[in-house]
């Protein structure tokens, strides 16, 4: 790593304050961000730790909406949400390991969008809100591509609002060394319709499926999606996955959530 | 037999301090005074260095001082251990591998300079302050590519990529060819032996000390073989007489291969030290782990079976291609030759068996051995090839298997080695039984029905350890000796320390080696203390790989032992007036045959070294014995294995439901630890078949460079194993009678998975004949479209 | 340089890190507490895993500035004052799930947290749960074992205190 001063602000003005200076950057809970800086691929003059913020943190569930601090840890969310929102409970239970999720932030999750990253599925898929210390952001307008998203420099994530849907699933097929999704797709059923994101697919990172989405806002059910293909298009191709088996996955998770989801 | 002796399963004595934190890592020691250094390595596969000005990073803080390969005119390269004499009879192309570039880099990853620096911090701060330009050149990467007229070379001054060009049997070659062309049916397969990288858990450090008052150098190494490492440093590359020179390979984090090589980075430590005048250290970390460490397998083989329509086996002809990356790394050349073609006809009675290997330089790491190292590619193609032959011959894979397996013992195989003893049909027997084949249908059923195709993959394997004798192996181009050597030094209270030249990473010799010399002893395996890896301490030992700890270092401390009981009779003998030839040795005492006359081991090894009454005239006090062991043959053991999966039609996902693995290791010493060997070799074999590939681009740039890309097997990736070591041939030359167990599970197990999967496609209707490994999701998946396109 | 405090294993301790230091470093080469291990620099293979405030975290993918004033645990403090192993450490042993022993201390601290939220994990559970802690030498079997057989000692301890 190169050196940098860490700074632990106890408040969201204070780290939005420490923010504002040059070469500042924030730290969530740093567990894509420190083996990034261990391989000296980024050089903040300041890191700007976030972990120390109480109001940054918590799970409240009101009525059809759970609200959660962009500090809050995968592993507190995948336990305060479990009843509320259980697909959503359950994407966070399987993001990274037990280490990694009692460390990593849906703030910090979100901040980054990662095109493999869980969180982003859950929060297009539910048609969140991501709230910052300037304003909220509707979901189908943040994510903005690979590491790509509508925050300014400096803006801080302070809480995200998933409206709780009638049905939804998570299902994900795991890449075999990171254990990040090779594809994983949320289906979130709402009455007035259903939202299906992909993630771990495409180069641009998360999108929505329309075509599922109508598909299966006319009839939720396996079958509806059945014969299905996404186009490979703009699809990631590596050694884990062609875009053409990347695109043949979508169909199938889709398929598994929606009958999972029931 | 006292409690803890041979063959019980005696809890680890070595656990205690590594379950508490307490383990001595080579990282875990520090020097006063000592530096770090970052060494700055090359980011492009092939290049020539044009410009190289450390000035302005010498400026940097904190820095001691920065070497490159100018501080090394006077240091030879980084030696091989084996040459290889090719086809013709003439020796392998072996080009210069420097401690640091000499002008041109050979590989990503390849060290170009060093930093010595306060902290590690600074020296990495330092390295990237380093100007260089590096002119690129074409990148060797294909190994067909590398033999072509008009390719790029790795190495300018040799003209060619090709290292050698070897026939084994070379007097076997117009035969095996004229009976492939004359049989009934021939079977052929094009297979890759997936490149992989052994990544121990803990990465490799090394210490350099230097002592100026009495001019000896000290190197604390991650190594398994701490007496080869000063041989090869000392003798090869820094003209340091093995007197001034003490290595020191403390509690090692696992091996499998990786850390029996010199590398450059522990000679440099140890010569650094002294013109720093401080030691320094280095510290790899993973990403480096990946890009420096020798990587393993990697070969790319057409193996051709020619049989009788029955079955018969009547021919063999593999045909190989074996990537040395850059350098040849200290065991390179013995890997795809010695170690694999004398394996070449697995547990059958193959007649005619002709092995072609070409070796090949490429700008990629340089390729060594990895756990099995050669075994694990000859028992492949055997398996692989065996397995599609059955298929297209409409016979039962076990039938056929059956059919060809080596009956009578001794065995004289067509590829040099000679059998000493074995029963296949009994691990066979036995495996059958443990994998609940019959049980099997039933099951392929119940997967029928979730939608999943159910395989069951066997496979056999045969295994040579103990490499062995020396004589043999000078023939064969070894430039070391292959024995063992033990002390057993016994303290006058009757305590006992070993020394041996076996080196422990893992395999629990602290534990398992006092359970021996207890048994022979009758006295408490507590009161017997191991002491392994200090060339200052240990006589002159070639370490553990190969699995031959037991066979050949277990052998050696028998000899010592022997030695040590032949000697305290003769003390007995005097200390109760009794004829030495009448004197008995039984738990723990010495008695005189027929009389209740008896002395306790204590009485004599305090005799021993009191010698008031004492035979001073025919025998020196003390009771303290070495020897060297040096094996006649190699040990063969064997073993039956089955893998169970389920495959996800839809996605390609293989399950890994069921492993099950009769062996053959001839005499046990420890069960408990005998298992867990087995389970970590199956877990590397389950690894290497459905995970684990090592890649790189067509510019020579790793694609797997951590574990975000290169798949680690982890627990949810394996089941629980079934393993068995009830059917016993114990070996016929060494003096335990055993033979060896820790490559055989990462020997038999891919073949096993690989014939699996393919079993589970097959007999759901969709022919594959063969899948290169890893059989990831993505071509499994491939496999299938491809079979219903 | 900026201090940093905590309690490691009961004991208050301080001292001067970078801002880039982290608390594997720290507990490592400040403290000398060198039983907590580095195998990778992409937090993914769990030697390094340290309790921090209770829970199970990865002491390479957190600076030492972040567990300032936490309470800290590492292996070598999970065995008794009187150095007798804990109900996981000892049936590690008793189940030979260790081998080179460099994962190990990881492996026993994730095993100990396992368990403390799930004192009867499943066999499937229990594999899950060991997914970013990766072994080379032992296959897992062993390991798996070795906390079945930890959770139904601890269990039966816990029957025979009510």
């Amino acid at each position: 790593m190169y050196a940098f001063e860490l700074v632990r602000p106890a408040t969201v003005a204070e780290a939005v304050a420490a923010l504002a200076e040059d070469g500042a950057q924030a730290l969530g809970g740093g567990q894509t961000l420190i083996p990034t800086l261990k391989a000296r691929l980024a050089m903040p003059e300041k890191l700007v730790s976030l972990g120390g913020i109480a109001e940054l943190r918590g799970v409240t569930v009101e009525g059809d909406e759970v609200r959660i601090g962009g500090g809050t840890p995968h592993a507190t969310v995948a336990h305060e949400v479990a009843k509320a929102y259980p697909a959503l409970a359950s994407l966070a239970e399987r993001i990274g390991d037990p280490h990694v999720r009692n460390r990593g932030t849906i703030g910090g999750s979100l901040a980054n969008n990662d095109p493999s990253a869980c969180y982003p599925a859950a929060a297009l898929a539910s048609g969140a809100t991501i709230v910052t210390n300037k304003r909220e952001i509707a979901a189908d307008d943040y994510f903005q591509g690979m590491f790509a998203t509508a925050l300014d420099e400096g803006e801080i994530i302070t809480e995200v609002i998933f409206p709780i849907p009638q049905a939804a699933h998570y299902e994900k097929i795991r890449q075999p060394a990171s254990r990040f999704p090779l594809v994983a797709v949320f289906v979130a059923k709402f009455a007035d319709g259903v939202r299906v994101a992909v993630t771990g697919a495409a180069e641009n990172g998360v999108f929505r499926w329309t075509e599922a989405e109508e598909a299966l806002s006319a009839d939720f059910s396996p079958s509806a999606v059945e014969g299905l293909s996404a186009d490979s298009d703009g699809m990631i191709g590596d050694m884990h996955g062609t875009p053409e088996y990347r695109a043949h996955l979508i169909g199938v998770m889709t398929r598994r959530a929606v009958a999972a989801a029931g | 037999m006292p409690d803890g002796g041979i063959g019980a399963s005696t809890k680890r004595r070595e656990d205690v301090r590594f379950l508490t934190g307490k383990g001595r890592y080579t990282d875990d020691y520090n020097r006063p005074d000592q530096t770090y250094v970052w060494f700055l390595r090359s980011d492009v596969a092939h290049g020539r260095i044009t410009k190289l000005d450390t000035s302005a990073a010498e400026a940097m803080p904190g820095v001691v001082k920065i070497f490159t390969s100018a501080d090394f005119t006077t240091a030879g390269g980084i030696p091989a251990g084996w040459q290889i004499h090719d086809r013709q009879g003439e020796p392998m192309k072996e080009p210069k591998h420097p401690i640091l570039a000499e002008g041109k880099v050979r590989h990503v990853g390849d060290p170009i300079a060093a930093v010595v620096a306060e902290t590690r911090a600074q020296a990495r701060d330092a390295a990237e302050a380093i100007e260089v330009d590096i002119e690129e050149l074409p990148a060797v990467v294909d190994m067909r590519a590398a033999l072509e007229a008009g390719s790029a070379l790795v190495h300018d001054d040799m003209g060619t990529n090709l290292c050698f060009d070897w026939g084994f049997v070379e007097d076997n070659r117009d035969a095996v060819d004229a009976a492939i062309k004359a049989a009934p049916h021939v079977t052929t397969l094009e297979l890759v032996n997936n490149r992989l990288i052994p990544n121990a858990m803990e990465p490799r450090v090394a210490l350099g000390d230097y002592d100026q008052a009495d001019d000896q150098h000290t190197l604390y190494t991650t190594s398994q073989n701490p007496h080869v490492i000063r041989l090869l440093m000392g003798a090869f590359v820094l003209s340091i007489p093995e007197q001034k020179l003490r290595v020191v390979a403390p509690d090692v984090g696992g091996g499998f291969g990786s850390k029996i090589f010199h590398y450059a980075e522990e000679a440099f430590v140890t010569a650094a030290a002294k013109v720093v005048g401080r030691p320094v250290k280095w510290t790899s970390t993973r990403s480096e782990a990946f890009m420096s460490d020798a990587h393993g397998r990697d070969h790319v083989t057409k193996i051709e079976l020619a049989t009788e329509k029955d079955g018969t086996f009547l021919a063999l002809r593999s045909t190989t291609l074996a990537n040395m990356g850059a350098y040849l790394s200290t065991f390179a050349p013995s890997i795809p030759t010695y170690l694999h073609g004398t394996l070449m006809a697995g547990n059958y009675k193959t007649p005619q068996i002709y092995v072609n290997v070409r070796a090949v330089f490429t700008n990629t790491v340089p390729v060594d051995a990895y756990r099995g190292a050669g075994r694990p590619e000859a028992t492949f193609q055997i398996e692989r090839v065996i397995d599609k032959a059955a298929r297209e011959l409409g016979i039962d894979p076990i039938e056929i298997r059956r059919r060809n397996y080596v009956t009578e013992f001794p065995y004289q195989t067509p590829v040099a080695v000679n059998y000493d003893i074995g029963d296949y049909n009994a691990l066979m027997d036995k495996l059958i039984e443990i994998a609940d084949v019959a049980g099997f249908p039933a099951r392929r059923e119940e997967s029928a029905a979730r939608g999943r195709l159910r395989g069951l993959g066997i496979s056999s394997y045969i295994e040579a350890c103990g490499i062995a004798p020396s004589n043999l192996v000078g023939q064969l181009g070894a430039r070391a000796g292959l024995y063992e050597a033990a002390t057993v030094r016994v303290n006058p209270t009757g305590g006992i320390t070993v020394f041996t030249g076996s080196h422990s990473h893992g395999q629990g010799h602290e534990t398992t080696f006092p359970q021996v010399v207890a048994s022979m002893l009758g006295i408490d395996a507590g009161s017997i203390e191991i002491s392994h890896g200090d060339t200052a301490k240990v006589p002159f030992g070639m370490g553990t790989y190969g699995s031959r700890s037991l066979a050949v270092g277990g052998s050696a401390i028998v000899k010592a032992v022997d030695k040590i009981i032949a000697k305290a009779k003769k003390i007995a003998a005097h200390l109760m007036e009794a004829a030495e030839t009448d004197i008995e040795l039984k738990d723990g005492r010495f008695s005189v045959a027929g009389t209740d006359k008896s002395v306790a081991w204590a009485d004599v090894t305090l005799a021993a070294y009191v010698p008031h009454n004492y035979p001073l005239d025919q025998i020196e006090p003390g009771l303290e014995e070495t020897a060297f062991y040096d094996p006649s043959n190699f040990t063969y053991p064997a073993g039956a294995y089955a893998c169970e999966v389920e495959v996800d039609p839809e996605t390609g996902v293989v399950t890994v439901l069921g492993f099950a693995a009769a062996d053959d290791f001839g005499n046990v010493v420890n069960p408990m630890i005998v298992e867990g060997q087995v389970h970590g070799g199956i877990a590397q074999g389950i690894g290497q078949a459905m995970l684990e590939a090592a890649g790189y681009d067509e510019n020579g740039q790793i694609t797997t460079g951590s574990y975000m890309d290169y798949a680690m097997p982890r627990s949810n990736d394996v089941p629980n194993y079934k393993v068995d070591h009830s059917c016993v041939t114990p070996c016929t030359h060494n003096p335990l009678g055993v033979k060896g167990c820790g490559e055989a599970g990462a020997i038999g197990s891919p073949p096993a998975f690989v014939n699996a999967v393919l079993d589970a496609l097959n007999s759901g209707g969709i022919k594959v004949d063969h899948i290169n490994m890893p059989l990831t999701p993505s071509r499994v998946w491939a496999a299938i479209q491809a079979a219903r396109a | 340089m900026p201090q940093v405090s905590m309690t490691v294993n009961g004991r208050k301790v301080s001292g001067e890190v970078e801002g880039r230091t982290l608390l594997v470093e720290f507990l490592r080469e400040g403290l000398r507490l060198t039983g907590t291990h580095v195998g990778c620099d992409t937090a993914q293979c769990g030697a390094c895993v340290v309790h921090v405030n209770g829970n199970s975290i990865k002491s390479c993918n957190i600076f030492a500035l972040e567990a300032d004033g936490a309470e800290v645990t590492t292996i070598e403090g999970i065995a008794g004052k009187d150095g007798s192993l804990s109900v996981v450490q000892a049936a590690f042993q008793t189940h030979h799930g260790l081998q080179c022993g460099y994962c190990t201390p990881g492996m026993v601290m994730t095993a100990t947290s396992l368990l403390k939220e799930n004192p009867a994990p499943s066999e499937a559970e229990i594999r899950e749960y060991l997914e970013g802690n990766i072994c080379r030498c032992t296959g897992y079997h062993n390991i798996v074992k070795a906390i079945q057989a930890a959770a139904a000692e601890l269990g039966s301890n816990r029957v025979a205190a009510e």
